[in-house]
């Protein structure tokens, strides 16, 4: 299967959005190697700023940016987006009603190498509670690429959360999309997973594949957007297969799993609901792999949570 | 600047503090102490600076100014309204439910605020923000932004200042209102920031200290600021918490106070004393 790189495919959208609107600047806080907005330097040397090791001052200054009419995109890794620079992206970019689109890379155990310390399981909870802010996870380049060019299009602060790694293409470049949409990856008939991101899309796929193997016929939906979240899709998929297994790279506390769990309870889903996420525990370090099995987010962990539920 | 326009300036400023003690005492609750303290900064700068037209609040060639010390917006909304931005009867919604014009300074409820201010250290990374977004852009216009002497505590102060520096943003004049009392005392006792001019010139700005109730020699140093090149600017203003507000200047717990009407009408009667013996 075809793959790019999700940074390439955010630092690529940029370049060609510079190109027709004047007002896009990148933001780095010295991170830009890892975020990979380096050809966004070389093709625009003068929109691109890098505030040095300053988060919080980056997201201050992409706010006054934004009151002038600049579209600023400030990317950093999630862990210092959300939990450092959260008083500055609630306050001076969203409550000021400003255009801040904050990026935030290598969530959950993509960070890896880099550990706890750089392994945010939680930026999704904190930016959820921002009244009015629009949340994206795109799960492979085509929807990255889709997103950021949605972002730069809409008036208002975005969080977007990516990882940096190469992620294969789930869609064709013809697809279209829009924040509050999710996309059915796969029908199922007898549960449904509802995933986040490119790393759980891809675990959730692999799961439908093992239990189709079963006898179980279970189907995927991609959320892509936590906020706006695709109530309708995500509840007519609840009322049509009876069973929801949320899977996020994500504390289950929060995010996608306690988002779909507002919605249905509120709706009076009787089903079975499970989530798959990390159960309040602090990130680790050591390699993807052994991350995923660490914190049970493997198509493996998604397949015996189907089976339990389905009493298989 | 000749004597003439100083007695005018003098006068305007005691009707902003008229209006600020008026405001915050109909409410009966407020941040008097650095609300007096810029009073005659913000006068300097909307009568005698900043290119601003209140009937075109968000003209794209006027200069802006962020209060970042968010908490001293009763002083900001008393010279927009003497300023004619809005009417001064809305002075005494402060605070109220609905009102437009809340205890910390909204970018979107206020006609003539320029930034929402109030978590401390933020207001200064937006004004450097607009500062480089105004140059991007290619405009003159210039950006005046003002930070607490405490809130030159918070971190994002410096990571502004470096930054300001760094990129030259000779089109940013920063002042510092430097009472030195904060909240919970005197800096020297919290956190002392001595010697804070040399912090700042160290910091790669172009810096001054004035008295910041001396229109005279206020008006000079933003003069110069303005000249300068190459560098951003600060003015450590050496002011007085609760100056010319006789029941809160010199207290030291006057950050936040409690007073009515009975005791704002006094205050006020004695700088209308003034005027008529001053002959502004």
């Amino acid at each position: 299967m075809e793959s790019k790189e999700m940074r390439a495919a955010y630092a690529d959208t940029l370049v060609e959005l510079a190109a027709t609107n004047p007002e896009i600047v990148v933001l780095e806080a010295d991170l830009m190697r890892a975020t990979g907005t380096g050809s966004f330097q070389k093709a625009y040397p003068d929109r691109l700023v890098n505030v040095g090791v300053a988060e919080a001052n980056m997201v201050g200054i992409a706010s006054g940016l934004s009151a002038t009419g600049k579209i600023p995109f400030a990317s950093t890794f999630g862990c210092f987006a959300s939990r450092r620079a959260f008083d500055q992206f609630f306050l001076s970019a969203n409550y000021a009603r400003l255009n801040v689109k904050l990026v935030g890379t290598d969530p959950g155990v993509t960070a890896a190498y880099n550990g706890g310390t750089h392994m945010p399981f939680e930026d999704l909870a904190l930016m959820r509670t921002v009244p009015g802010l629009t949340i994206a996870e795109p799960s492979d380049p085509a929807s990255c690429a889709a997103l950021v060019r949605a972002a730069a299009a809409m008036y208002g602060c975005v969080y977007l959360r990516l990882p940096r790694k190469a992620a294969p293409y789930l869609y064709g470049s013809g697809e279209k999309f829009e924040f509050g949409k999710s996309k059915v990856l796969k029908d199922g008939k007898d549960l449904c997973f509802v995933s986040l991101g490119a790393l759980m899309a891809g675990e959730c796929l692999a799961a439908a594949k093992l239990l189709e193997a079963e006898g179980i016929n279970a189907g995927v939906i991609d959320a892509l957007s936590l906020k706006p979240l695709d109530s309708p899709a995500i509840l007519a998929a609840a009322r049509a297969t009876g069973r929801i297994i949320t899977a996020e790279n994500h504390q289950i506390a929060g995010g996608l799993g306690s988002a779909v769990a507002e919605l249905l309870a509120e709706n009076s889903f009787g089903g079975g609901f499970a989530r798959v996420g990390v159960r309040d525990l602090f990130g680790e370090v050591g390699t993807q792999d052994y991350l995923m099995k660490r914190f049970g987010l493997t198509a493996a962990d998604l397949a015996r949570q189907a089976r339990a539920m389905l009493g298989a | 600047m000749n004597k003439t326009r100083i007695g005018e300036l003098e006068g305007i400023a005691r009707e902003i503090r008229m209006l600020t003690i008026d405001e915050i005492g109909f409410l009966g609750v407020g941040h008097i102490g650095g609300a007096m303290s810029v009073v005659e900064l913000l006068t300097l700068l909307y009568y005698e600076h900043m290119v601003v037209d209140p009937a075109k609040p968000r003209e794209s060639e006027r200069d802006w100014l962020v209060l970042s010390k968010g908490h001293a917006g009763p002083t900001l909304y008393a010279t927009l309204a003497h300023k004619g931005f809005f009417p001064r009867e809305w002075l005494h919604t402060l605070n109220q439910g609905g009102t437009s014009l809340p205890s910390h300074c909204d970018r979107n409820l206020t006609p003539g605020v320029d930034m929402t201010t109030g978590s401390l250290g933020q207001g200064f990374s937006a004004a450097v923000g607009v500062a480089l977004g105004l140059l991007m852009q290619g405009r003159s216009s210039k950006v005046f932004t003002v930070i607490g002497d405490g809130e030159s505590d918070e971190g994002q102060v410096w990571e502004a200042a470096m930054f300001a520096a760094h990129h030259k943003l000779d089109n940013l004049v920063g002042f510092t209102d430097y009472n030195k009392q904060q909240l919970d005392g005197t800096t020297k006792d919290i956190l002392d920031l001595e010697s804070l001019d040399e912090k700042w010139r160290a910091f790669g700005w172009f810096t001054q200290r004035v008295n910041g109730h001396d229109f005279a020699s206020l008006d000079e140093a933003v003069r110069r600021a303005k000249a300068n090149t190459g560098k951003p600017s600060m003015i450590v203003m050496d002011t007085i918490k609760g100056k010319g507000c006789s029941f809160a200047e010199g207290l030291v717990s006057n950050h936040n106070m409690s007073f009515g009407m009975e005791e704002a009408n006094k205050a006020i009667a004695i700088l209308r004393a003034e005027t008529v013996g001053g002959g502004a």
